[in-house]
């Protein structure tokens, strides 16, 4: 026998339209999100692209002289691409970002060298190892060093980092690449330890116990299971804390010394894309080439964030697959 | 009240290797063999909850032991007494003497501990790699890397599980694509592989189908023949079925009886466990 919506009652009906209100709802706040995005990536091409051909250029040695005339149909998308940066003067200007992109590569990879094997070893060790009571502040403590403001950092990066490098590793100037990557390290630590350490965490308590069971020491059950088992999450915690590392403005700017010249020497100043953009947005002129070369470099940024994230991801799916908890 | 035939038959003002000679005398005249480990007055605690009271028994060395009881009686945790694996849970002590190859276990060191003895787990928890690196861990965090002698002792172990019929031509796959029974079998070769000379099983079958249990009682009974087993069950036609020896424990941890499955089960001398077996409560 079959029970019609009316015999139901009213409240049956009311709840069916609220759940496609509901549904609307969630849909519309999803859609916003994308939009967002989609705005974002919209203005930043839009104001990068214009960039070519705005100005005359002669092609001369590693880079390419662009001289400011009247005939704004020879910049091209490569002189982005040089080595130069000197946007400034009257007559010969230059936009190579290969020194800004350089410079992001290296302070960013020298930060995850040695954010993710610290924040990991916290992680695991207030995981697994230390008593429970020490992970208690160990939380709070890291959502604190979280909440503190990045210029903050970059005070302390200015005023204890800096000074340390400069006479440890005895260099001409501590406002160099190492000093970027360290307090960028410090920064991105918090995030990489806490996601660890609620990776390690979700980790089923039976792989523990059988890896204990057949006779491996807490060490090995750390290393050969619960590591790999955590992987997705360590490699999320990365990505994020790779993240911050690659966007973070005003900490790097005040250590990392922001010579736009093309070294891969970490010892030397650098100048990241995040900094390059900071510093010179003020004094560029509205509409000129200068400024939509900035909006190139904050395109460029954005490009090498996706990078990363593809290529993590990518390593992600392929350990899943490995493991067996994702179909090939 | 509580019967302990070893103690009835021991003198107790002994001294510790007089008891321990007795014990041994007294298994061996009961269940014909000799003893592998010998519980002495051992005491359980959870915090300040005592789970085992004053449980003493000798296992046999040959053949199947089954520890039953109802549930929330500490089979579980006398059976994770035996390899130290209560040590995960904070806050659990155990006191007494459990004595495995001359030496009380309770002070020894639990990771050689858990070489000599294997464990398989109430529900099947292989590891997320393949099913050759889940046989092979084992070996493989004692050392071994010949790959050679780690393909042989895997091929030998899932043999004695009685899985390498069904695995030979998908060892790389993960261990995740195999069905339930399978992976219980799984874990069984995995804890195999150290070459233990005791395999304990907490309630291997509670996770699994009648055909799937079946096939791991009768994996049990065959490695029976080379090892000690040593199974927690709450199936007490699976005790009977699968153990030459039972332990019944009642639920306030205490060991109320002891002695070959077929004499408990067929003249309980305790009435509590008389009832139990009748089915009356548990």
């Amino acid at each position: 026998m079959s029970v019609s919506m009316d015999e139901l009652g009213p409240g049956l009906k009311i709840r069916m339209k609220n759940r496609n209100i509901d549904c609307y709802v969630f849909f519309t706040l999803a859609l916003i999100s994308l939009v967002a995005l989609g705005v974002i990536l919209y203005f930043i091409f839009a104001q990068a692209i214009p960039f070519v051909g705005k100005l005359k250029v002669v092609p001369e040695g590693m880079g390419a002289i662009v001289k400011w005339g009247q005939d704004y149909s020879h910049t091209r998308l490569w002189d982005l691409f040089s080595t130069r940066w000197s946007p400034a003067s009257y007559k010969h200007q230059f936009f190579g970002m290969v020194p800004m992109i350089v410079a992001t590569t290296v302070i960013t990879l020298g930060a995850m060298a040695l954010a993710i094997p610290f924040g990991l070893s916290a992680a695991v060790f207030v995981g697994e190892v230390g008593p429970r009571w020490l992970k208690d502040i160990f939380k709070t403590v890291l959502e604190l060093l979280a909440a503190v403001p990045s210029i903050v950092y970059g005070f302390f990066g200015l005023i204890i980092i800096a000074p340390w490098v400069r006479e440890s590793f005895d260099v001409v100037s501590g406002s160099n690449g190492l000093s970027a990557a360290l307090i960028l390290s410090i920064m991105a630590l918090p995030t990489i330890a806490s996601l660890a350490e609620d990776a390690l965490h979700a980790v089923p308590n039976t792989y523990r116990e059988a890896s204990l069971a057949l006779g491996a020491t807490k060490w090995q059950t750390i290393w050969r299971t619960l590591i790999p088992a955590a992987s997705s999450g360590v490699i999320g915690a990365g990505i994020l804390g790779m993240g911050r590392a690659v966007g973070e403005t005003m900490a790097v700017l005040l250590v990392a010394g922001n010579s736009a010249f093309l070294t891969w020497n970490i010892f030397r100043s650098m100048r990241p894309l995040t900094a390059g953009i900071a510093l010179d947005m003020a004094e560029s002129v509205h509409g000129s080439a200068h400024y939509h070369a900035l909006f190139a470099l904050g395109a460029m940024l954005l490009l090498i964030a996706l990078v990363m994230n593809w290529t993590a991801e990518w390593f992600h799916v392929r350990l899943l697959r490995r493991q067996g908890i994702r179909e090939g | 009240m509580v019967k302990r035939p070893e103690h009835r038959e021991i003198d107790a003002t002994a001294g510790r290797d007089a008891q321990v000679d007795a014990t041994r005398a007294w298994v061996k005249r009961t269940f014909y063999g000799e003893t592998i480990i010998e519980i002495w007055d051992l005491d359980f605690f959870y915090g300040r909850n005592r789970v085992l009271h004053d449980v003493s028994l000798g296992i046999p060395k040959d053949g199947v032991t089954a520890i039953m009881g109802p549930s929330g009686c500490g089979k579980s945790t006398l059976l994770r007494t035996l390899n130290r694996m209560y040590e995960v849970v904070p806050g659990a002590r155990a006191t007494g003497e459990v004595i495995f190859e001359g030496e009380n276990l309770l002070k020894s060191d639990p990771v050689i501990l858990r070489h000599k003895i294997g464990m398989v787990f109430q529900r099947p928890n292989p590891f997320p790699k393949s099913i050759f690196d889940n046989v092979a861990y084992g070996p493989r965090i004692h050392g071994l890397r010949n790959r050679r002698k780690l393909a042989d002792l895997v091929e030998d172990a899932l043999h004695r599980a009685a899985l390498w019929d069904e695995v030979k031509d998908r060892l790389k796959d993960s261990a995740f694509s195999l069905s339930g029974g399978q992976q219980q079998r799984l874990c069984i070769a995995r804890a195999l592989a150290v070459r233990p000379r005791i395999l304990l099983m907490d309630e291997p079958c509670s996770a699994l189908d009648p055909k799937a249990s079946d096939r791991i009682e009768h994996t049990a009974r065959e490695l029976a023949e080379e090892l000690t087993v040593i199974i927690v069950t709450h199936n007490l036609q699976q005790a009977g079925r699968v153990s030459d020896n039972v332990a019944v424990l009642l639920a306030d941890g205490e060991l109320a009886e002891f002695g070959p499955t077929r004499s408990i089960f067929e003249s309980p001398q305790d009435e509590r466990v008389a009832d139990y077996l009748c089915g009356r409560f548990g």
